[in-house]
């Protein structure tokens, strides 16, 4: 909390409150939403979805200060792989698995999402390792070209032997099952019914806060310290004894795993996989939520990642029938002005605010007076 | 399987037009330093402008004949870029002359957004049909077939090109562009206005980049609002490939990026015992970006880049 | 005070058309304050680059504590123990003092990601270890009170004196200075060079590039001159400072105007 707020830094009764608070209010949210339909609370939990995308990407751009254009490939990583190891396709298509698995391929979600991580951060490493040492907008470009690669590859996979199922992709994902609970049903609790939607939000309000909890933790150490300091002067870094190319391809490989673990809880939320969840415009919404929430600075990314994933939906409800009185007719649609406020809002945060909405407040003491005439700390 | 002549000329034809794209990627890096990730979008501008100029008055006067349309055409389409391209300079570049090197490269694809979005609200999402003004009866030459859309890619092309140079060697405003992509502060301390320096350079860039929009669309027939990415894309590659910053490398990075897919695409399924098929094109102009990148990003006729402590 | 810290021979370096060094080298024994002085341009930038690992030598040997050792990589370097400041301060300006010299400490410091995000009690022990001797150090350079402040904020005095503090934290044994006193006031540089002084009591080696000819012959065991990438003189302060070739150096040859000053 003293993160959000630095200044209940001294009131830890009050800072205690204010957690319980929040938390409060994020468990009975989905019920508030959802008297607005259930589309709502499907959109809290996109949002917390998304948080953790930034907050992996933050890891990449904020701390160490490496321009990712191309982050969603492990989102896709994740993706891919849950749909492959939960889902009827392998089986539809390879003997061989089928035979291996006669009962279905099933892999429980714990056994899952190591894998996803771990495969994610294995791209992220093999992807990281030649080009981090190129400069901003060089690597910025690179990782672009990496991104669409994996998305084509993704989309051509299916022939001559169907991996990924092409521009089609694989449906029929497993749900999550947690000790039993399948998330994909609507649950009875005794005094209410909690539908599958509700079990996921929750799900992700867990794991965005874990993610949270992780970042925080990884801000304030030395790794993190090191980052900083490489994003800072990096040849100043080297020459204090950091490794520089190895911690930033721990940053590279760290996001990377946020990614793809995020990918794997899409995959079994969605039911469904295709490469056009994963394209280029998703890559830059997440970075459009970091650079417009706060670069580097968790509270602000929290802040991008809810306002870019709601606001959206706020629009589709509300910009068409608007549209229809106004004009009778509707000029855009709510896709084309999502869009087109992306790009509005990328260019003017940079223009008016480029250190986000939300930016990290002045680190240290910054006596006002002349540096040399300091007030005692 | 067409023979070798004939990807070697379709590889002459994307080159060309790669070329004339990558020229003004590599114009703009080379004074500012700055990826104009929107430049792409510009080239999308100028093929609908030019459509829909051309379907207006091919409706006033159907009589017309079809290369009088297509320079109508192109002739509207190239004001258009330059203000569109001059705006983009002013409003969203300028400003961030000075600030780190992540926030322009944000509003760039800021706007690239912006102008794809605007095209979606103007000429609506679907692909649009650009009419075939030339006659497109296949000359055949030396084993290998092309029409006359081809013919006019590659010779016009090459003779904007030599102008191009022309203009950057032989005047006095390409020796003020010269010097203000050197050091700005010195061209200015020199009589140099590096405003309208800068904003020359842009306004040729639409320029080429209109030009090079319509003539994609004449080529393959079609246009629509996203038209400007994967080109744009891959002649940020050629301009790379042949040294950003280096006007005569992005000719020549152009030229040879386009031989390279046209070529790759019509032998990778040799390649690779067929596994892999030519729908994997685009994958060669991603895989060479990164390649010269990792292994010479000072591209092919560029300068070292050294970094001193 | 018999055994070598440093010894660095044979170094050349070309660039391009310029030979930056030639033949240039060094023999430091453990707690000396070791001097590199020259013209401007004369090479000691380049030979510092060179041993630290920012440069790749054309040639030369290098042994820091009688181990021979690679200057291949700067980080390499600052693990094996030769710390170094800047010509030009290379400070994080928007880390606060204490975190910049904390960032001295990773060289020597093993904590993970893992051990960070799960908190162990290892991980704690070594934050709290390393918090307690970055305030030390902070203290040890004169500059404790401005341990929150943002770095960039100190003044110029002080920042020096931060780039100090920071090098030593990697706990090196050999302290590279790369004019330490340049743009310092007399007071300022009275006061470094107690603190050098300080610093060589508690027997950590120096070698310092200087352009204040006071400061370094009031405290210099060793020189070396360099002059166009080349060794013209070598010895004691006094020595060097009588030497014809080093007067020439600074001063220009017998028909310049007396009293000229060196550039």
């Amino acid at each position: 909390m003293t993160l959000f707020f630095p200044s209940l830094r001294d009131k830890p009764a009050a800072a205690f409150a204010a957690m319980c608070a929040v938390g409060v209010v994020l468990l009975v949210l989905p019920f508030a939403a959802g008297y607005f339909g259930n589309a709502w609370v499907r959109a809290l939990a996109f949002a917390a979805l998304y948080v953790m995308l930034a907050l992996g990407l933050n890891i990449v751009v904020g701390f160490a200060g490496l321009l990712d254009l191309g982050y969603i490939a492990f989102y896709a990583v994740g993706a891919y792989t849950y749909a492959l190891l939960a889902s009827p396709h392998l089986i539809g298509n390879f003997e061989a698995v089928a035979a291996a698995f006669p009962q279905g391929l099933h892999t429980s979600i714990w056994l899952v999402i190591p894998m996803g991580a771990a495969i994610a951060a294995f791209f992220g490493v093999i992807l990281g390792a030649p080009v981090l040492k190129l400069r901003g907008d060089y690597l910025a470009i690179v990782t672009l070209g990496f991104g669409e690669i994996i998305r084509i590859f993704l989309n051509n996979l299916n022939a001559p032997l169907n991996f990924t199922n092409g521009p089609q992709g694989i449906t029929l994902i497993d749900p999550v099952t947690i000790v039993g609970l399948n998330f994909g049903r609507t649950v009875d609790i005794g005094f209410t019914t909690l539908p599958s939607v509700y079990l996921y939000y929750y799900l992700f309000l867990f794991l965005m806060l874990v993610t949270i909890v992780i970042c925080i933790r990884l801000q304030d150490s030395r790794l993190g310290r090191a980052w900083m300091a490489i994003r800072e002067d990096d040849i100043a870094a080297k020459a204090m004894g950091i490794n520089v190319r190895n911690v930033k391809l721990l940053a590279f490989a760290l996001g990377a795993t946020f990614g793809g673990v995020s990918g794997t809880m899409f995959s079994a939320f969605q039911g469904f996989v295709s490469p056009e969840s994963f394209s280029l415009m998703e890559s830059i919404i997440v970075l459009a939520m970091i650079v417009l929430g706060g670069l580097g600075h968790i509270p602000g990314v929290i802040l991008g990642a809810v306002l870019l994933s709601i606001f959206p939906e706020l629009l589709r409800h509300t910009v068409v029938p608007i549209q229809e009185q106004l004009f009778g007719k509707v000029l855009m649609d709510a896709e084309v002005l999502r869009m087109l406020l992306y790009g509005l809002a990328m260019v003017f945060i940079m223009l008016y605010r480029p250190k986000g909405l939300w930016p990290a407040p002045e680190h240290g003491v910054n006596p006002a007076a002349r540096p040399g005439k300091p007030q005692t700390a | 399987m067409e023979t070798l002549i004939q990807q070697i000329l379709n590889g002459l034809v994307l080159g060309s037009l790669y070329s004339l794209i990558a020229l003004g990627y590599t114009m703009v890096y080379g004074i500012l330093n700055l990826i104009n990730f929107a430049h792409g979008d510009v080239l999308m501008v100028g093929a609908l402008t030019a459509l829909t100029t051309i379907m207006f008055l091919k409706a006033q006067f159907p009589e017309a004949p079809g290369w009088v349309l297509l320079i109508a055409g192109t002739v509207v389409a190239i004001p258009v870029c330059v203000i569109v391209s001059l705006v983009i300079e002013r409003v969203a570049y300028r400003p961030l002359r000075n600030a780190p090197r992540l926030a322009p490269l944000i509003t760039a694809i800021g706007v690239s957004i912006t102008l794809q979005t605007l095209a979606m609200i103007i000429w609506g999402r679907n692909y649009m049909t650009f009419p075939q003004l030339l006659p497109q009866d296949p000359i055949q030459f030396a084993g290998a077939t092309v029409t006359n859309t081809k013919i006019l890619v590659i010779a016009l092309s090459a003779i904007i090109m030599i102008g191009l140079m022309l203009l950057v060697n032989r005047t006095r405003l390409g020796r003020a562009m010269r010097a203000t992509a050197e050091n700005p502060r010195v061209a200015g301390l020199m009589g140099v206005n590096p405003d309208f320096v800068i904003a020359v350079t842009f306004a040729i860039g639409a320029a080429l980049a209109a030009v090079a929009g319509v003539m994609i669309a004449a080529t393959y027939g079609v246009a629509h609002f996203y038209m400007g990415f994967l080109p744009g894309l891959k002649a940020f590659t050629a301009a790379v490939l042949g040294g950003i910053g280096n006007i005569p490398g992005a000719m020549v990075g152009g030229i040879l990026l386009g031989l390279i897919e046209a070529l790759g695409a019509g032998y990778i399924g040799q390649l690779t015992g067929g596994i892999l098929g030519s729908h994997y094109q685009d994958v060669f102009a991603f895989i060479v970006l990164c390649l010269v990148l990792i292994v010479r990003p000072s591209g092919l006729l560029g300068e070292r880049i050294a970094d001193r402590a | 005070m018999s055994d070598t810290i440093l010894e660095v021979k044979g170094v050349n370096k070309r660039f391009g058309g310029l030979q930056a060094l030639s033949e240039v080298g060094v023999h430091i024994e453990r707690g000396q304050i070791y001097g590199l002085i020259g013209p401007n341009g004369a090479g000691k930038t380049t030979f510092f680059n060179v041993i630290t690992g920012l440069y790749t030598p054309d040639s030369g040997t290098f042994e820091l504590d009688r181990k021979p050792y690679s200057p291949s990589a700067p980080h390499k370097v600052a693990e094996a123990g030769i710390a170094r400041t800047f010509q030009n301060i290379r400070l994080f300006p928007d880390m606060t003092a204490l975190e910049n010299v904390m960032v001295g400490r990773h060289v020597r410091t093993k904590a993970t990601a893992l051990g960070a995000v799960l908190r162990t009690r290892a991980t704690l022990l070594e934050e709290a270890a390393i918090r307690k001797r970055s305030l030390e150090l902070l203290d040890y350079v004169g500059i404790a009170k401005y341990a929150d402040y943002q770095a960039r904020t100190l003044a110029y005095g002080d920042q020096r004196r931060l780039e100090i503090a920071r090098a030593l934290a990697t706990d090196p044994k050999l302290l590279a200075l790369d004019e330490p006193a340049a743009g310092m006031n007399a007071t300022e540089k009275m006061s470094l060079r107690g603190l050098l002084s300080n610093i060589r009591k508690d027997s950590a080696t120096i070698l310092l590039i200087e352009h204040d000819v006071k400061l370094v012959m009031g405290l210099c065991d060793r020189v070396t001159v360099l002059d166009y990438g080349k060794i013209i003189a070598e010895g004691t302060p006094a020595d060097v400072q009588r030497n014809a070739a080093v007067i020439e150096a600074y001063l220009g040859g017998a028909h310049k105007p007396a009293g000229k000053e060196a550039a």
